[in-house]
């Protein structure tokens, strides 16, 4: 199994992968070690893949060269496979034995007489996997680590379902969802550009290489990517690229800012608002833009023409953009958090976080959920909806430095004062996933949008790769500036790292770090003017509601659990339900003989009401669990302690508590 | 060193000349689309509400009528033409695209109470409370010539209804008896009866050909064989039925619109119990009509309203109504399955889309696209609380509200009472009782 390890197989291993999937014909190869270590060879993204292509080369051979005296070490290797598991892809792995095994009984199979409609659903409900003898469609076969990568979570199977009918539909759905993941991963190999990359020679790293060798090295196209502004005057600098990564805003703290197409080098505009700048940020289209200022928020338009004065936002230090859902989300100085409705101007929520001036900010982009980082070396994740965090991680023992989120939203790193880096898994709050010590105190983080982590330190920049999963020994890039850094970011869609400091701006080629092929209806980087205008109406009927923003944002599409049934006989419980007697005697008013008939009416009309509030309030705490009002008061203490969810907007809303 | 870096040349992502269509280069790689679900729900929400506010769906009034319209003739082939008789014996063409009345005349003294067109189309029949049975031509007659039926034949006692065969040339009348007739015979070669003393519909099947169904007066709904000579099987049920329709798709399945508020889906071969009791009118109920595809019928009633239900369905899926509307009398489901026809006591025929926030005309692709996909968003959401309210809610009449919320407190009243009964009594004295049975007396062969 030595081979297994060898590396160097990968480059055989890959030109077999790409005339496999790409001709759409099977390649054949007589060896099974190759096969096998075609998987190994590859990076960690694809390695989910190597077991179809040992299936596929099974196949072959369990179909026509049985008799192959190489093939003896078959079963041994498979039994190799089957030992070895990486829980990441478990599932895929476990699914592509089975798979294996159906395919080794398979050899067997003769083909039987109609066997009605039910197997013929059957057969229709588990089509993904072509088995060999329905030679029908000649379509290649998927790799199993595409399809997991567009995969939509686990299926449900259905067992729970008596009817048929039922049963029979939702196994159609599912067949629809595994179509349509078939036909994402199959669609990959139509993208049309592929990924830059960085390669060292024999005896060079790639971390020696200068911008200005790299910049040689390339076409005049991409040469031009490299550039400085030097802007001594205007002092700090902080930037903000577009969404598209088209367009670049500057802002310097003694009030210089200034937006241009930095593709293009054109300038759309260049004003000194006259008061000190503490961020910029664009807004949902190129545009408009924010700038926080010395007092309050200044919204500016693509002339620099002042549009909006933003009194509510007061002494904001960060802001971030959340495009999806139209809201510009603040840190004030004085520990305030606001989300700002763009699109109404409507101010959704604004609350004193009460931990003090919050100097570092970002943006979880999987679930739009504001981290803020703490001297207390806190990382701490707020929603507007809920005026408490999210959650509260200890990260540091130190004072946070900086901290930053990747685009999928699964991995934080954060750096404190203590020159520590720590990786950290974000879905699960977990970690740390890798602990670093560097040479200085980051005090700049940012992700690029294919994992690259480039890291600020002092007037140092430093680019990692692959420094989340497993431990980075050296930085893929590194440059030196004249000065300190203000802050950077990737541009989307682009190689290149921006890097704003205090003498201007600096923009740096990192090969490999943009994602290479853009969705035009997402954001286009050769957007036209009507083309934006539309998409600028499409997202904004598609604006996701603030109450949405939680940790998890696939709560809605999960199946609620409260049963219809148990619903029902809630209900009934309601409807039938005998409230607790009260003793009552009206007061005798009129002063005549008690139980008259007016008093007996009184008392019903008072039993009446009170069975009302009863069955009332028994109903405000939630229909489910109830059974007697004392078990109505727990179960309503327990709603109020369950984090805050999307499908909370749904309850009934409760009324407003007197004074 | 080997280094390349993304460049994108331009001639790629632009279009070449002003009049070409924008290029737009997909990815669907899932980080480039977060909030996936979220972003389907709003769109979703969007779609529902859509919906509603394109929900219009009434299309015309057809004006004309001296008299209240007391009944429809479906034509076969044709989907422009209908014709339709009123309470003082009148019966009028309509040119239904047009909105227009192309031809009328006076077929009978007092009521016209069926119409029934022969199989091809060419002619059709009425039937009238002056115990005739009129035959007359689809096509306009010739210059000069009289306005005359082509045949007339005279039944000895009252008619109420009339069905032709699908596809032989017979009709049923019904009435005192259900009468067979052939079309060049002046007697009814058959007679049913079986103890009743009047019969107010009769639906021939129109698959099972000599399948006959007629609602008597005795509450209950009598089945016949044409070839037999006497009736087969009748079910009683606890109100008398107004009109029958049978699913033009399954042979064995008719509805029937009831006077307690209710229709009934039966299945001819189980009519112990219907299969399906589809509640929501709030007033009797007195028209009924299937869809060409047989998955919905519309109903309309004394609440003078229309009603649209899916087939299998309990509840309506549609209500339409207008302030003017009165009591309705008569409805029918235009062959091409896209609109409804209504006619009421005022005299008004009115048209209705089937389908109320449907746009008519044609589609653009990119239109059907778009249309498709919100489809599918409803359904994949549509049980998510916002949106299935949405979907839900309509704007009723006031009267239909507050019958509504009566015939509410009325069933819970009556449902509470039930179970008060069953704790206080010995257990298994008071039974449960199915809706569907509640209704049913019994049922004879």
């Amino acid at each position: 199994m030595d081979l297994l390890h060898d590396r160097r197989i990968f480059a055989v291993v890959s030109i077999c992968y790409m005339c496999f999937f790409g001709a759409g014909e099977a390649p054949y190869v007589s060896s099974v070690s190759v096969c096998i270590a075609t998987g190994y060879g590859l990076d960690d993204r694809r390695v989910g893949f190597r077991i179809p292509m040992t299936r596929y080369f099974l196949k072959q051979e369990s179909q026509k060269d049985k008799q192959k005296p190489q093939n003896k070490g078959n079963e041994g290797s498979i039994k190799e496979l089957r030992t070895f598991k990486r829980p990441k892809y478990k599932s895929s792995i476990e699914k592509s034995q089975k798979e294996i095994d159906a395919l080794v009984t398979v050899v067997k199979y003769k083909r039987k007489a109609w066997r009605g409609r039910k197997y013929e659903d059957d057969k229709l409900a588990g089509a993904r996997v072509q088995a060999p003898w329905n030679r029908k469609s000649k379509r290649v076969p998927v790799p199993e680590d595409k399809l997991a990568h567009h995969s939509r979570g686990e299926g449900l199977s259905g067992d729970g379902i008596k009817t048929d009918f039922h049963q029979k539909k939702l196994k159609k759905h599912e067949a629809n969802i595994e179509f349509s993941i078939e036909q994402a991963a199959r669609a990959e190999i139509l993208l049309p550009e592929e990924s830059g990359f960085l390669l060292a020679d024999e005896g060079e790293l790639t971390t020696q290489f200068t911008q200005q060798q790299i910049a040689s090295s390339v076409d005049i196209t991409s040469a031009t990517k490299h550039f400085d502004l030097h802007l001594a005057e205007f002092g700090p600098y902080r930037m903000n690229y577009s969404r598209n990564g088209r367009f670049l805003l500057i802002g310097g703290r003694r009030g210089h800012v200034a937006a241009m197409d930095w593709v293009t080098k054109k300038l759309l505009c260049e004003v000194n608002v006259m008061e000190a700048v503490y961020d910029v940020q664009w807004l949902h289209v190129e545009t408009m833009f924010a700038v926080a200022q010395k007092q309050w928020v200044y919204v500016y338009d693509n002339q620099g023409i002042e549009l909006h004065c933003i009194k509510k936002l007061n002494k904001i230090l960060h802001m971030e953009f959340l495009p999806y859902h139209f809201l510009l989300a603040t840190a004030s100085e004085e520990g305030y958090l606001s989300w700002l409705d763009i699109s109404i101007g409507k101010m959704v929520s604004q609350f004193n976080t009460r931990m003090g001036r919050l100097n570092l900010m970002t943006l979880n982009p999987y679930n739009a959920v504001v981290c803020l980082g703490h001297s207390k070396g806190i990382v701490t994740m707020w929603s507007p909806n809920v005026k408490e965090p999210l959650s509260k991680m200890l990260c540091h023992q130190h004072p946070l430095q900086s901290l930053a989120i990747d685009s999928q939203g699964q991995y934080m790193a954060t750096a404190a004062v203590d020159r520590t880096l720590k990786i950290w898994d974000v879905r699960k709050l977990e970690g740390p996933l890798q602990q670093y010590k560097l040479h200085a105190v980051a005090s700049n983080l940012a992700f690029s949008q294919r994992g690259l982590l480039a890291i600020g330190m002092g007037n140092v920049v430093e680019v990692y790769r692959d420094c989340c999963q497993r431990p980075a020994d050296r930085p893929y890039l590194r440059h030196r500036l004249f000065k300190r850094i203000g802050n950077m970011q990737f541009c989307p869609y682009e190689d290149v790292l921006g890097v704003a400091s205090d003498s201007g701006f600096t923009s740096l080629i990192i090969p490999g770090s943009g994602e290479p092929n853009f969705d035009a209806l997402e954001s286009n980087p050769f957007q036209s003017k009507s083309q934006r205008r539309e998409s600028e109406v499409k997202s904004l009927l598609e604006k996701i509601q603030p109450e949405f923003i939680t940790l998890d944002p696939t709560v809605i599409t999960d199946v609620h659990i409260p049963t219809l049934r148990d619903k029902v006989e809630a209900k009934k419980k309601l409807l039938f339900l005998k409230p607790p007697k009260i003793d009552f005697q009206p007061r005798n008013k009129s002063g005549k003989k008690k139980g008259t008939v007016k008093v007996a009416q009184t008392k019903r009309i008072v039993r009446e009401e009170q069975r009302r509030e009863f069955v009332k309030t028994l109903k405000d705490a939630g229909i489910g669990e109830i059974t007697s009002p004392q078990n109505t008061e727990s179960s309503s203490v327990s709603v109020k302690h369950k984090p805050f969810t999307a499908l909370d907007r749904f309850k009934p809303k409760k009324k407003k508590e007197e004074g | 060193m080997k280094v390349k870096v993304l460049c994108r040349n331009p001639d790629y992502y632009l279009r070449e000349t002003k009049r070409d269509i924008y290029k737009v280069p997909r990815n669907y790689e899932p980080s480039l689309h977060p909030f996936e679900g979220l972003r389907e729900y709003t769109r979703a929400l969007n779609a529902v509400k859509l919906e509603r506010v394109f929900a219009k769906p009434f299309v015309g009034n057809l004006d004309g009528h001296q008299d209240g319209v007391s009944c429809f003739g479906k034509h076969p082939q044709r989907l422009s033409l209908l014709v339709s008789g009123s309470y003082d014996g009148e019966v009028r063409l309509w040119d239904l695209p047009q909105q227009k009345c192309v031809r009328n005349f006076r077929a009978h003294d007092g009521f016209v109470r069926g119409i029934a067109f022969l199989p091809d189309g060419q002619q059709f029949v009425t039937v009238g409370d002056d115990k005739t049975i009129k035959m007359w031509k689809t096509d306009l007659p010739d210059w000069g010539e009289e306005e005359e039926p082509t045949n007339t034949y005279i039944s000895k006692s009252v008619i109420m209804g009339v069905s032709h065969h699908q596809k032989e040339p017979m009709f049923a009348t019904c009435g005192e008896l259900c009468q067979v007739w052939e079309e060049d015979r002046n007697e009814p070669i058959r007679t049913f009866q079986w103890g009743v003393d009047s019969l107010h519909d009769v639906s021939f099947n129109p698959i099972e050909t000599n399948l006959l169904a007629a609602c008597a007066s005795d509450r209950s709904i009598i089945l016949y064989d044409t070839r037999d000579i006497g009736p087969i099987r009748k079910v009683i049920m606890t109100l008398r039925s107004n009109r029958l329709c049978w699913n033009p798709m399954e042979a064995f399945i008719f509805t029937c619109a009831n006077e307690d508020y209710n229709l009934y889906t039966f299945d001819t071969r189980k009519l112990k119990q219907p299969l399906q009791v589809h509640m929501d009118h709030v007033s009797a109920v007195t028209a009924i009509d299937y869809a060409p595809t047989g998955k919905e019928f519309v109903s309309g009633g004394y609440d003078k309203s229309l009603r649209i239900f899916e087939h299998g369905k309990s509840h309506s899926r549609d209500i339409y109504h207008t302030k003017r509307m009165q009591r309705l009398t008569c409805v029918l489901w235009s062959m091409d399955n896209k609109y409804i026809l209504c006619g009421s006591d005022e005299m008004n025929i009115r048209m209705w889309k089937a389908r109320s926030a449907e746009k008519l005309g044609v589609l653009r692709p990119r239109e059907k696209t778009a249309l498709n996909y919100s489809e599918a968003l409803k359904r994949k959401f549509g049980s998510h609380p916002q949106i299935s309210r949405i979907a839900r809610h309509r704007q009723v009449p006031k009267h239909v509200y507050h019958a509504q919320k009566e015939l509410r407190t009325i069933k819970l009243k009556q449902k509470r009472k039930e179970a008060n009964r069953r704790a206080h009594s010995k257990p298994g004295t008071v039974p449960f009782l199915s809706e569907k049975k509640k209704h049913i007396v019994e049922e004879q062969e």
